[in-house]
């Protein structure tokens, strides 16, 4: 099946977010070993690796889910893109950017809050894209006849709350919320909250539509069930973002409601284990034996990090654990373990429904052993963090040169499994980025042996 | 019945809407408002621009928000006594083993100290005196009631 032009742009946009994994890890690795030895790479300070690393891994979360909707809409769901020049425009100005961040980073020029480290100015370009984004993604799928499944609401959801990360992450520019360190700090993540809220909505909405595409049936996008995990999503996404600021004395009504809402999710919690022995069987069948088993690594992260995320959000266990690197394993166990293997399920899935005839796209040793390189390095990667973060959150002396010495050589254990978790990722994008590349320009002779059935 | 549904889910997220819109509103103005705090000086306002323009947060956190490279600053101004802003001032200006001397000038370290000492009036962190109640929460001595 040749992809037509205009769903080239989707495609586009999921290769350069592979790339920009591909390169965000590389620096992560590099910050990794600085946070052990500051002379390394001493030229390259940590305040560049840092956040070169965070923007480049985000914008991977972001590009795949963007061009997978590029993608599904006019490909799969045959909903003609209201404007596919709207969606080249969203891409270039991306692309542009982008660099025009990258190049802020390495000169040193900042606007040094915390996830929005580049000059304000940048998000000017990136605010006005997500605007088209979100009106062509709205034209486009008011096409639809009937009630929306939940992943057009979730989908959609996104794009607003992104909207509002944005508006909101900028607020401290006016004197009223820059001049009271309270107000700054907590309007900063509800902000966050939003931003991680909106990424979320993106990439479960992804999942879902994936998840109902490879089983034949609507039924996780249609029923009762999956409305109410989309509300209760959406009331967390709204209400929750509190349990990070516990510590900053706001307002105690304000953090209180955080921590019930937050609780909340113990419901998620318990349907996902109450669905696990079904949802296993599923992903017995192969015909997508690649997306299968990114979706599959996906739900026992979910579990993981859900379980890390209850126990974070009781104030009493808060207290302890904020501020160190368990809220670190929290985040990159969140984006590694279930947005990345989700997103890596969306590639796959469409790997193999464009390229039927090539029997690498289902299954392939090389992906397989990226996969499992991957897994047992975040799991590595995931433990230290938590063992650091203890370490850190227990330690009650004054000196912080010795509590890190204490925790050194967890986040020993961490930078090196930071090494092969990146190299068996860098395996899987490898082969993504060229099967994606062969849906772009199609080869036609390449027809070889299975290696892996 | 469609239409009911859609009535609905109307009200399920016309009320979602109209909360989400109050709640914001009381977190910018009431639920923020800390009576104690400090005024900011000019100093400490252009300090800010300082910590931010050097990216101080890739490594430092305040009320542990940040990176963890280096210690949490919240109450750093304090931890040292009445020695604090020169210490501050020395780590800043020349930098130690681990933190790398940035190469702020003079004024620009006398601006990011006295955001510092600033910051130091908001509040404790990590809570020295606090009460953790049998539901889990956690009562702390700069919270505004
Ligand atoms: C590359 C990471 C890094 C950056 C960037 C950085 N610091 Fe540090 N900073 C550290 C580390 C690590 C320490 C602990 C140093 C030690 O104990 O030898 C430290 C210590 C300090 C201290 C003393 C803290 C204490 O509790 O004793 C102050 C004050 C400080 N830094 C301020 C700043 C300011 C202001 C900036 C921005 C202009 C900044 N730092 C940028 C890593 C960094």
């Amino acid at each position: 099946m040749i992809a037509r032009d205009r769903d080239l742009v989707g495609l586009n946009f999921i290769r350069l977010g592979m790339l920009s994994l591909g390169v965000g890890m590389f620096f992560g690795v590099i910050g990794g070993f600085q946070f052990l030895f500051p002379e390394f790479l001493r030229e390259l300070l940590f305040t560049k690796t840092r956040p070169i690393h965070v923007s480049m891994v985000v914008s991977w979360i972001f590009l795949v889910a963007i061009g997978g909707i590029y993608f599904y809409l006019p490909r799969q769901q045959k909903l003609k893109l209201w404007s596919p020049n709207a969606a080249r425009i969203h891409f270039w100005v991306f692309i542009v950017t982008g660099l025009a961040i990258l190049f802020s980073y390495l000169t040193g020029q900042f606007g040094g809050r915390e996830y929005f480290e580049f000059p304000a100015a940048l998000s000017i370009p990136i605010f006005l894209t997500w605007i088209l984004f979100g009106v062509n993604y709205f034209n486009t799928v008011r096409q639809q006849k009937g009630p929306w499944p939940v992943y057009y609401w979730m989908w959609g959801t996104g794009v607003v709350f992104f909207f509002i990360t944005f508006c909101e992450a900028y607020l401290w520019l006016i004197p009223y919320f820059r001049e009271s360190m309270v107000r700054e700090i907590i309007v900063q993540w509800k902000s966050y909250g939003a931003l991680t809220g909106s990424w979320n909505m993106l990439v479960y909405g992804t999942a879902i539509y994936v998840a109902t595409r490879i089983a034949g049936n609507q039924d996780a996008a249609r029923s009762k069930m999956a409305y109410s995990l989309y509300f209760l999503g959406l009331f967390n996404l709204i209400f929750g973002w509190a349990h990070h600021t516990y510590l900053v004395p706001s307002q105690t009504w304000i953090r209180l409601f955080a921590y019930a809402v937050s609780m909340t999710e113990l419901f998620i919690l318990g349907k996902i284990l109450w669905d696990w022995r079904s949802s296993l069987s599923e992903y017995q069948k192969n015909r997508h034996c690649n997306a299968y088993r990114f979706m599959f690594a996906a739900d026992i992260w979910v579990f993981i990090n859900l379980v890390l995320a209850l126990i974070i959000s009781v104030p009493a266990f808060n207290l302890i654990t904020h501020g160190t690197h368990i809220t670190v394993a929290h985040a990159m166990g969140s984006t590694i373990g279930i947005n990345s293997m989700i997103l890596l399920s969306s590639v796959f899935y469409i790997i193999r429904e464009e390229l039927p005839q090539n029997v690498h796209a289902s299954c392939s040793k090389q992906v397989m052993t990226g996969f499992w390189v991957a897994n047992i390095s975040l799991a590595v990667f995931f433990l230290a963090l938590v063992m650091a973060g203890l370490g850190r959150g227990l330690y009650d002396g004054a000196s912080f040169q010795e509590m890190a010495t204490q925790i050194r050589p967890f986040m020993m254990v961490f930078a090196v499994s930071g090494i092969t978790l990146m190299l068996g990722f860098w395996v899987v994008l490898w082969n993504a980025f060229r099967l994606i590349g062969e849906i772009i320009t199609p080869v036609s002779s390449e027809q070889t042996q299975p290696e892996l059935a | 019945m469609p239409g009911d549904q859609r009535i609905n889910n109307r009200l399920v997220f016309g009320t979602l809407f109209v909360s989400f819109i109050f709640y914001s509103a009381y977190v910018y103005t009431a639920g923020t408002e800390a009576a104690h705090l400090p005024q900011m000086s000019e100093e400490a306002s252009r300090g800010q621009h300082v910590f931010q323009k050097y990216n101080c947060v890739a490594c430092h956190q305040f009320y542990g928000l940040g990176g963890y490279m280096g210690p949490d600053l919240t109450n750093v101004i304090s931890k040292y006594g009445a020695a604090g802003e020169t210490v501050a001032a020395t780590f800043i200006a020349s930098g130690t083993a681990t933190m790398p001397n940035l190469g702020l000038d003079p004024t620009e370290v006398q601006d990011v100290v006295a955001y510092l000492s600033f910051v130091n009036q908001t509040g404790t962190y990590p809570p020295k005196n606090y009460e953790v109640t049998w539901y889990g929460t956690v009562r702390q001595e700069d919270d505004p009631q």
